[in-house]
């Protein structure tokens, strides 16, 4: 048994310790924030964080995760009480299908958790690990502007 | 006796200052004019495009072009173990660039480690290779780059400890270990290999990387190409003190220094994948003759493994460890990180054209004789420069403590390798830690 | 105001109740039977489907529900269709719930795709809404006793001059909305429009961007089994020989399902169903009996084709007489992936022989006809639901996920299947995008206009969609009563399919257009991918407008205004000109250069221009946009932002498009099967700004605009890369190492 500690809040699980944290997430605790998009950590999609740090969870297996922090989109807020990121991507209306956008929103956290106010070209470095094909760049750029200072 | 102290003593001083006079008149070079800045429309096209190809052989872009990408306008911080370096400013710009170099100007820095100025380069731009680069390719390399738009860019100073920080000091530097003079061909060998070697030893500079260096940073020329150091990486033994457990063949070089990847050895990754990515732009021929070239600096091999008894591994790493291992919590041994952070990839025998990962067991990372290229690829990951092809392996900084990489090492290492455990490697992954980040 | 799928916006918030509802079979609704209805009136899909109740329910308490047999798709279709019937109805967003794609609950609008959902849903909603709205008066008026003219509608409420007042719920008590609609609409006038016009949050979003259970990837049902199928190494594979008996004993395994050569595997867990499927296609031998053409000959082969050769356009004289004094120029595309980000997915039940599908499918209704032949079912024991799967710009891989769970279910009836493929399966085994090869011929006579347009187009179909053929679901070809091979199918102009938007809207005086059609597909598997022909027609045509307004030494924006005289043509073309600042004769920094393209959308679709700003990276070759303006009309804008958002969404896409991307193969395999062997754009590549400016045409028809930027965003990079360098390529994609080797030419 595997004890996890997921936003703020512990959880037994008795999966096979090789799972990845992502299948964890979704079957076995029913969170939909992480996505499954390629299992390689290639595209970000299942991205969560593991003590503040983006990760991606399709990669890494619950038998490495026992004492640290993990953060998930359901971590930072709801529809009723979105969190401030999770607020600019909604004032920004930054989604067309939406797939890849709880991924951007984790790791755009932990980006504006340590920097208050990004450059461009630090938000396109850091964002860069996460794929979109819709498109949606543009505005999620301009949502992670709008979070700016207001994650602490 | 006082007097005689003293009189001893002015003679050192008077001494001391001679020699600092005469070491200074003897190491002093002379500037070379200023010119303007010379019409694009000068150079000839074809002359343009064989430049293009000879800045992609040496590579010249990784240390020259700035941090935000903009070709050869300089500022890129080049570690060297006495201290930072910037890539300097190669655009035609007047002011910050080369752009009141004459070709004469040029060639002599690339020649001889002296700027237009008069003032001693460091060795850190490779003058101590490209000397051998024959003066039609020096014209070539020259017309590109005066062709290419001036950026206005100043490049920060080098950051060097006293006495380096004292150009003129380089050239007691050059005396000692600096033989300039172009390539001589070796009548003995053929075409190809003589082509190769102007190419590794001039232009492309792999020594500059793959040789192990002296207490002053100069290049053991007594064990050329026994494995050195680039940017917190390794760069791996070639030729006969290879530690590759399939000898590189010339078509695997072939392979390697055009696509990036070797099916018997891995994946270019750190400082060389940038290499690759620049080698991939000449021509076949280039290719092949580096390839003869560093295929005969290791004696025939007697008996080569073929990739037939590779795959006799078992069958499915993957499959073994999640039911045999009886693992239940926490992982706690590196067998257990293995199998789930590394198996679901690097297991053996797929059938799709995805699940061909390299086989750890001949992967460079291993078996070399440092941990450092595998705590490199397990934290930072691969990844092929955006828009770009190639090979994909996710970073783990975020995911694995210090302890689970090193025990990770350890066992990759002992299980796979079947060669003596790596040393130092706790100390190896903080000093790797320090400088990635990621 | 509520959305999707039978279930409340509360649900789904709720999380949990999603599995309750998902797995509740939806009863049939009387209005949605499709057959037996008369002919409507030609508003929309009003035609196909009359009555006002396939389209629009109140309750009782005067909340309404309204009906659209198209699907979310993560274009905002729901919310502007939402608007219509708000604005039309006269009642509050917050009054209604959507009810989406499905063959159990709404109407059947054919497929989700092309730009059509606001011409065809969007219409057949507005007017059937403002239909309502008049038949509610008039119970209003009866029940009141006064003349209807003097009643007002609104906020669900019909008013009275005297104050009396009837809310919908009381007025619909005893009622029925089960009436044709008619061809007379008093819709309400754009002046007086509240919802129309107003860029409302989308009402998928907040879910989207909290976790809610949107997807059918989120979908989770009591005793839901997870399935993985096993993919052959190639399209024209046998399954030899497979001992599954070790499969079969790894933990949570279920059962190995194996029909002919189909394979798959179901497992208690997701984890362990992937563990079991890496088994499988260990232990799995094939036998590959086609290899396919190299793929540096793909164009070559493809104009060695048999084809189908028609003459689509001939204006004037025709063809132009002395070809030898026209500039010719040839454009390619190679294959192109959707690539969706999340690989597709489907759940079925097979229960009490009812079989029930969900799925992103962009056409549930003709996917429930396909399963049903595959399975050789009753169509009406088949049910398909949609559920919102990540975006797919086209026909993936969701239909054959959907077929992937039908099998499956069937063969362990009662429990719930869920499969979803990955990656290397998403890439490898989706319908690509078609090659194209298009040759132009032009000449511009002394008025600077263009006086001969010839054009010879070969490319092969843009639909294997399901269409109730099982050859079009991929799994069926494995199945021992296996079908195939696909089978493709034309569109007409002026919609058109591979053909789209190569006959210019340009006033021309003489045209030749040939369409090659070529009537078998290569061996890689193809079907309709975003604005299907229209990408590289619009590349094609719009690069050979800038090389013939070079030819005329014209300034390539007034050249194109030279050849159109519609307005509204004109008006976006000047728009977005102007607000590029295309007049700006300040000159650009060296290696930077600019480009435009512009489109009429399948020649009746939205119109729309786009300019860009691009950096040729003067090393490595590498095109960056630096920024991209765009005006489009989309005639009535139910919502501006919306149309922004699917405008922004296509001048990204097609950027990643045309910088980067071709599918690559091996004459045994396709090769391109992740992120690193087919890369698409990522941040880096982002331009810094993109501007999107709708002109809005406040009562107009709805113009189809969802694909409409494609096309000329990929004529624009081009264009620039020409301006910036003097270079023009003609072969898509534009990567780096194709510029600097014609950069070094
Ligand atoms: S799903 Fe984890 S990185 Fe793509
Ligand atoms: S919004 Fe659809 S993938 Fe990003």
């Amino acid at each position: 048994m595997i004890t996890l500690k997921i936003n703020g809040k512990d959880h037994q699980v008795e999966t096979d310790p090789i799972t990845p944290l992502l299948y964890v997430l979704r079957n076995d605790l029913k969170m939909n924030g992480a996505k499954f998009g390629c299992g390689l950590g290639q595209c970000g999609a299942c991205t969560v964080l593991l003590d503040d740090q983006p990760i991606f969870s399709c990669q890494i297996p619950i038998s490495i995760l026992e004492g640290r922090n993990i953060t998930t989109l359901e971590g930072l807020g709801t529809a009723a009480e979105p969190g401030p990121v999770q607020k600019a991507f909604i004032d920004e209306q930054a989604a067309q299908c939406g797939y890849c956008i709880p991924g951007m929103i984790m790791r755009a956290q932990a980006l504006l958790k340590q920097n208050k106010s990004p450059s461009d070209r630090q938000i396109r470095e850091w964002m860069q690990p996460n794929l979109c094909r819709c498109g949606t760049h543009a505005r999620i750029m301009r949502a992670i502007r709008r979070a700016a200072g207001t994650v602490s | 006796m006082l007097r005689n102290l003293l009189r001893a003593l002015l003679g050192v001083i008077i001494v001391a200052i001679v020699l600092i006079v005469g070491f200074w008149l003897w190491a002093r070079q002379p500037s070379i004019a200023a010119i303007a800045p010379p019409d694009a429309s000068t150079f000839d096209k074809a002359t343009i495009a064989r430049g293009a190809n000879l800045v992609a052989m040496g590579d010249c872009a990784t240390c020259h072009n700035s941090p935000e990408g903009h070709p050869f306008a300089g500022g890129f911080p080049v570690p060297t173990p006495f201290g930072i370096i910037y890539g300097t400013n190669i655009t035609p710009d007047p002011d910050t660039g080369i752009g009141r170099w004459s070709e004469q100007a040029f060639a002599r820095a690339m020649h001889r480690g002296i700027r237009r100025d008069g003032a001693y380069l460091y060795p850190a731009f490779p003058y101590t290779h490209f000397t051998k680069v024959s003066d039609d390719d020096i014209k070539a390399i020259y017309a590109y780059l005066m062709t290419r738009p001036a950026v206005h860019n100043v490049v920060p100073a080098p950051r060097l400890p006293f006495p380096l920080n004292i150009r003129p000091i380089m050239a007691g530097w050059n005396l000692l270990f600096f033989r300039p003079g172009r390539f001589v061909p070796d009548p003995a060998k053929s075409e190809a290999w003589n082509r190769g070697a102007y190419i590794a030893e001039g232009l492309a500079h792999c020594g500059a990387c793959h040789t192990p260096r002296n207490l002053l940073g100069a290049e053991k020329t007594s064990e050329r190409y026994a494995g050195g150091e680039a940017e917190g990486w390794f760069a791996p033994a070639l030729g006969a003190r290879s530690s590759a457990p399939v000898q590189w063949s010339e078509a695997a070089l072939l392979n390697y220094l055009s696509a990036g990847f070797a099916r018997d050895h891995g994946v270019a990754a750190g400082p060389m994948a940038g290499v690759t990515r620049d080698l991939r732009k000449l021509p076949a021929s280039d290719l092949t003759a580096l390839a003869t070239y560093f295929a005969s600096l290791a004696p025939p091999a007697p008996a080569r493994e073929t990739m037939g008894a590779a795959s006799t591994d078992k069958a499915s790493y993957q499959i073994a460890t999640a039911q045999a291992m009886g693992q239940k919590g926490p992982a706690k041994t590196g067998e257990a990180i293995f199998a789930g952070a590394c198996a679901s990839c690097h297991f053996e025998g797929g059938s799709q054209p995805f699940h061909r990962p390299i086989r750890l067991r001949l992967s460079s990372a291993v078996t070399a004789p440092t941990p450092r290229n595998f705590i490199q690829i397990v934290l930072g990951g691969i990844q092929p420069p955006p828009g770009d092809h190639g090979r994909w392996m996710p970073p783990f900084a975020n995911a694995l403590t210090d302890e689970q990489v090193s025990l990770l090492a350890q066992y990759v290492r002992g299980h796979f390798s079947g060669k003596p455990d790596w040393s130092d490697i706790g100390k190896t992954v903080a000093q790797v830690r320090k400088g990635s980040g990621s | 105001m509520r959305n999707t799928t039978a279930l409340s916006r509360r649900d789904f918030l709720a999380g949990s109740a999603l599995v309750v509802s998902f797995s509740l079979l939806p009863g049939k609704l009387l209005a949605q039977t499709g057959a037996g209805q008369p002919t409507g009136p030609a508003f929309g899909s009003l035609k196909k489907y009359p009555y006002l109740d396939s389209w629009i329910a109140i309750g009782g308490d005067g909340h309404v529900t309204v009906f659209t047999g198209k699907a979310e798709l993560g274009q905002g279709i729901m919310t502007a269709l939402m608007q219509c019937a708000a604005e039309q109805l006269a009642v509050n967003p917050e009054a209604i719930t959507m009810v989406t794609a499905s063959t159990a609950r709404t109407p059947n609008e054919g497929y989700t795709a092309g730009s059509n959902s606001m011409m065809e849903s969007g219409t057949a909603i507005f007017h059937a809404a403002s239909q309502a709205r008049n038949i509610l008066i008039g119970w209003a008026a009866t029940d009141l006793g006064v003349d209807a003219a003097q009643l007002k509608a609104d906020n669900g409420t019909i008013t009275a001059p005297d104050g009396q007042k009837r809310s919908y719920g009381e007025l619909i008590n005893g009622r029925s909305l089960h009436v044709a609609a008619t061809n007379q609409t008093n819709l309400i006038p754009p002046d007086q429009y509240k919802v129309m016009g107003k860029s409302l949050p989308r009402l998928d979003i907040p879910a989207k961007l909290t976790g809610g259970p949107i997807y059918v990837q989120d979908m989770r049902m009591d005793n839901m089994v997870h399935a993985r199928a096993v993919r052959p190494p190639n399209y024209d594979a046998t399954l030899r020989d497979i001992d599954t008996s070790a499969v079969e004993k790894m933990p949570g395994v279920i059962k190995v399902i194996r029909e002919g050569s189909y394979l798959a595997v179901a497992a208690e867990g997701e984890y362990q169903a992937i563990l079991a499927m890496r088994a499988l296609q260990q232990a799995a031998r094939w036998q590959v009996s086609k290899t396919l053409p190299k793929q540096a000959d793909v164009y070559s082969v493809l104009q060695s084709l048999p084809t189908d050769s028609k003459v689509i356009d001939n204006r004037g004289n025709g063809a132009i007489a002395d070809e030898s004094a026209a500039l010719r120029a040839v454009y390619r595309r190679p294959y192109m992936m959707h690539a969706s980000i999340g690989p597709s997915c489907a759940v079925a039940l097979f229960k009490d022989d009812h079989l029930t599908v969900w799925t992103h499918s962009q056409g549930v209704f003709p996917l429930r006809a396909t399963v049903a032949k595959m399975l050789s079912m009753p169509e009406n024991q088949v049910d398909c639901i949609q559920v919102e799967g990540s975006g797919c710009y086209g026909h993936n891989g969701a239909d054959d996920a959907g077929a992937d769970a039908a099998i499956i279910a069937r063969a362990l009836p009662g429990r719930p299947v869920r499969v979803q493929w990955m990656r290397e399966d998403e890439h490898g085994w989706e319908p690509y995008g078609s090659p194209h090869v298009a040759e132009l011929r032009g000449t511009v006579g002394g008025d600077g206009k263009i006086s001969g347009w010839d054009c010879d187009l070969w490319t092969m179909t843009y639909s294997t969609r399901p269409a109730g053929d099982p050859a079009n679901l991929m799994p069926a070809w494995y199945l021992e009563e296996h079908a195939g091979p696909p089978q493709g199918s034309q569109i007409p102009l002026p919609a058109g399919g591979g053909d789209r938007d190569i006959v210019p809207t340009y006033v021309l005086p003489n045209t030749h257009i040939i369409y090659h059609y070529i009537t078998q597909s290569l061996p890689l598997r193809v079907s309709a991918l975003r604005s299907l022909g229209g990408y590289h027609n619009v590349f094609a045509v719009e690069s050979f407008m800038d090389e013939l307004a070079a030819s005329a030494k014209a300034d390539p924006v007034d050249f194109r205004l030279r050849h159109v005289t519609d307005p509204r043509a004109r008006d976006v073309i000047a728009m977005a000109a102007e607000k590029f600042g295309w007049s700006d004769t300040k000159p650009l920094p060296p290696y930077h250069g600019r480009g435009f393209g512009y489109v009429r959308y399948e020649m009746i679709k939205a119109y729309c221009a786009v300019a860009v700003e691009i950096e040729v990276n003067p090393d490595s070759g590498q095109i960056r946009v630096v920024r991209a303006v765009a005006a489009v009309d989309s005639g009535n804008a139910a919502n501006p932002n919306g149309i922004e958002n699917q405008i922004e969404g296509c001048i990204i896409q097609a950027t990643s498009w045309t910088l980067y991307e071709s599918v690559n193969y091996s004459e045994s395999e396709i090769t391109s099967r992740d992120w690193g062997s087919y890369p698409i754009l990522r941040f880096d590549a982002v331009p810094d700004s993109v501007k999107v400016h709708v002109i809005n045409r406040p009562g107009a028809p709805f113009l189809g605009t969802g694909e409409a930027g494609m096309g000329p965003t990929a004529a624009a990079i081009g264009n620039a890369l020409a301006h910036a360098t003097g270079v023009r390529l003609r072969d898509l994609p534009l990567r780096a190492d194709k510029v600097r080797a014609a950069l070094l030419k």
